[in-house]
């Protein structure tokens, strides 16, 4: 590993051709960042961790793909294994909200939540496409994944990358491991394995994902948005006020109309009509 | 990117009780400021006392506004970094206009200045207060200055009133970021409630009942208002295909509510349609009984709750 440098960006290169569901990642990440984890539970597979949030900055999905009988070799689609994280988004949604300016972009192009400055809005978990942040009720702020960022400026890898042994979780800055996925993937697809595929490594998911993946299947089989699906809440702003002030002007001119002096018979007042004994004063 | 079916994979932000009280005050709050000023911009003493009134109950409901919203913080003693950035090195005011939450919050605070003022005012202009500097302040909103003030207090309040289904759809949630309408839905909304509030109300104001009638109008509008607005937000969910969330069980009961505390209003236009002979001689339909002062606005206020509760909760 060469030097961490300021100014440079950084990020992971996760490799799920690969990933065999150890969980390392997890221990590893636990570990460095004393995230006490959450009781574990299993569903129906053989996740005992089950989401990216406030204890689990990463998690590894196990979805199971397993075919009732068995036809051929799966072609590396039987288990999906997925150590997930979060995205470190060029456009994130979670910092493109956040009101108190608590998510930064740090000096290694990561997002990082500043746990002294986050008031426990809940905002950005409302955002955040990928199901990645959430609050840590204890501290009353959110969390997740950092990058590892007190290791960064003290020139080590993230945790989850150095413990992580079958190399799934690669760290590096983005432009190499961009270098690197794309070889990796015109690798297996000339081995035949027409599946795989890179997301996020160009800027048509939230302007380029600085921890993109290489899948085995359609970003949906993961939970991930598609290119159509990035999309940022700030989409919703021009629409969203222009009904409000649509519905401003028309609730201003129909206050106008029924708030003027009625004179007209059709409505009698509560004088007229001798109720207004029931006034009180 | 409204009206296109998208995938969610978000989780749920736990906007719960907190939320639901705020967008439920601001809403009352900006409304009956709206209603006041209107009601004052027309310029007949007789619609003063309900006016006053009207200032009376903004005020009411801005007081919880600001404590609901602290109280939802995960660290409420830190609710002043919604204004200031304390970042190091990054120091300094706190806005972002595409946030509709860092909007709300400087509008909130400018709207409360302006419902701080009328209340005041009302108070002074009541005799509640005898100060004689509040007498020379309230002095000055006479004449055009006043009306400036009303007319940006009410485009303050029409926002702070609205804003809030803004802020939901600024998100990635589904139902909330598939429609465009909620902002409207809302404001709607929010007006008939406020129209419901003032006609309770305005059975403890002497003098408001003169304008009774006149609300009783702005009733009948907002309902239909509210309803077209609801017939868009229906529309554009079937377009994204998240309609079941949001009226599936157990969130159709509080539909049901809402659209109880709509039928008044709807009903009255049509009554009133009805009720004009071919010669163009109307009908009365108003009366003043307990049922169509207390337990009509009453049931509109529960479904201005029920509403906001089903868009909130039903997504979470």
């Amino acid at each position: 590993m060469t030097e961490i440098t300021p100014g440079r960006s950084y990020g992971f290169f996760t490799d799920t051709s690969v990933c065999i569901g150890c969980k390392a990642c997890e221990v590893a990440c636990k570990e460095w960042n004393q995230l006490s984890g959450n009781e574990p539970a299993f569903g129906d597979g053989f996740d005992n961790t089950g989401n990216l949030d406030a204890q689990n900055w990463r998690h590894v999905e196990f979805i199971d793909n397993v075919p009732d009988e068995t036809l051929g070799s799966g072609q590396g689609k039987a288990w999906l294994m997925m150590s997930d994280v979060c995205k470190h988004c060029q456009h994130a949604s979670c910092m493109e909200v956040c009101p108190t300016g608590a998510i930064i972009r740090t000096e290694f192009d990561t997002v990082y939540i500043q746990p002294d400055v986050c008031n426990g809005c809940r905002d950005c978990i409302a955002a955040c496409p990928y199901d990645v942040i959430e609050m840590e009720e204890s501290k009353g702020v959110v969390q997740k994944c950092t990058m590892c960022y007190d290791r960064l400026q003290s020139n080590l890898e993230p945790a989850c990358a150095k413990a992580c042994p079958t190399e799934s979780i690669q760290f590096g800055p983005v432009d190499e491991l961009r270098e690197m996925a794309q070889q990796r993937v015109d690798d297996l697809q000339a081995q035949g394995v027409t599946q795989a595929r890179l997301y996020g490594d160009d800027d048509s998911i939230y302007g380029g994902l600085n921890a993109f993946f290489l899948l085995m299947d359609e970003p949906e089989a993961y939970k991930l948005p598609d290119k159509e699906e990035a999309v940022l809440p700030r989409r919703n702003n021009t629409g969203g006020y222009l009904g409000a002030l649509g519905t401003a002007i028309l609730g201003v001119v129909g206050g106008l109309i029924a708030l003027r002096r009625r004179r007209e018979p059709g409505i009698a007042s509560a004088q007229d009509d001798g109720s207004e004994g029931d006034v009180r004063h | 990117m409204f009206g296109t079916e998208l995938d969610h994979f978000v989780r749920s932000p736990d906007w719960t009780w907190y939320i639901l009280g705020y967008f439920f005050f601001a809403g009352i709050s900006g409304g009956t400021y709206v209603l006041a000023s209107l009601l004052r911009l027309r310029g007949d003493s007789a619609d003063e006392p309900a006016a006053r009134l009207g200032y009376y109950v903004s005020f009411a409901a801005l007081v919880p506004c600001p404590v609901l919203l602290i109280l939802d913080l995960g660290r409420p003693l830190r609710f002043w970094h919604m204004m200031w950035n304390t970042t190091p090195d990054d120091t300094g005011l706190n806005f972002k206009y595409w946030s509709p939450m860092s909007v709300g919050v400087w509008a909130l605070v400018v709207f409360g200045a302006f419902a701080t003022i009328a209340f005041v005012e009302a108070l002074v202009r009541d005799d509640k207060v005898r100060i004689g500097l509040a007498r020379r302040a309230v002095r000055l909103l006479d004449g055009t200055f006043g009306r400036g003030v009303m007319v940006v207090g009410t485009a303050f309040g029409l926002f702070i009133a609205g804003y809030t289904g803004v802020l939901l759809a600024v998100s990635n949630q589904p139902v909330w970021s598939d429609t465009w309408t909620l902002g409207g839905v809302f404001l709607a909304s929010a007006l008939s409630g406020s129209v419901a509030a003032l006609t309770v109300l305005s059975r403890y104001r002497r003098g408001a009942e003169a304008s009774a009638d006149a609300l009783t109008l702005a009733e009948r509008l907002y309902a239909l208002l509210e309803a077209a607005l609801i017939v868009l937000f229906v529309l554009t969910l079937i377009q994204t295909g998240s309609l079941d969330i949001v009226f599936g069980f157990p969130w159709l009961l509080l539909w049901l509510v809402a659209f109880a505390g709509l039928v008044p209003g709807l009903a009255g236009l049509l009554t009133a349609r009805l009720a004009v002979t071919g010669n163009g001689i109307a009908v009365a339909v108003h009366s003043a009984s307990a049922v169509r002062s207390v337990a009509v606005p009453t049931l509109v206020l529960l479904g201005v709750v029920s509403l906001r509760a089903a868009i909130i909760f039903s997504v979470q």
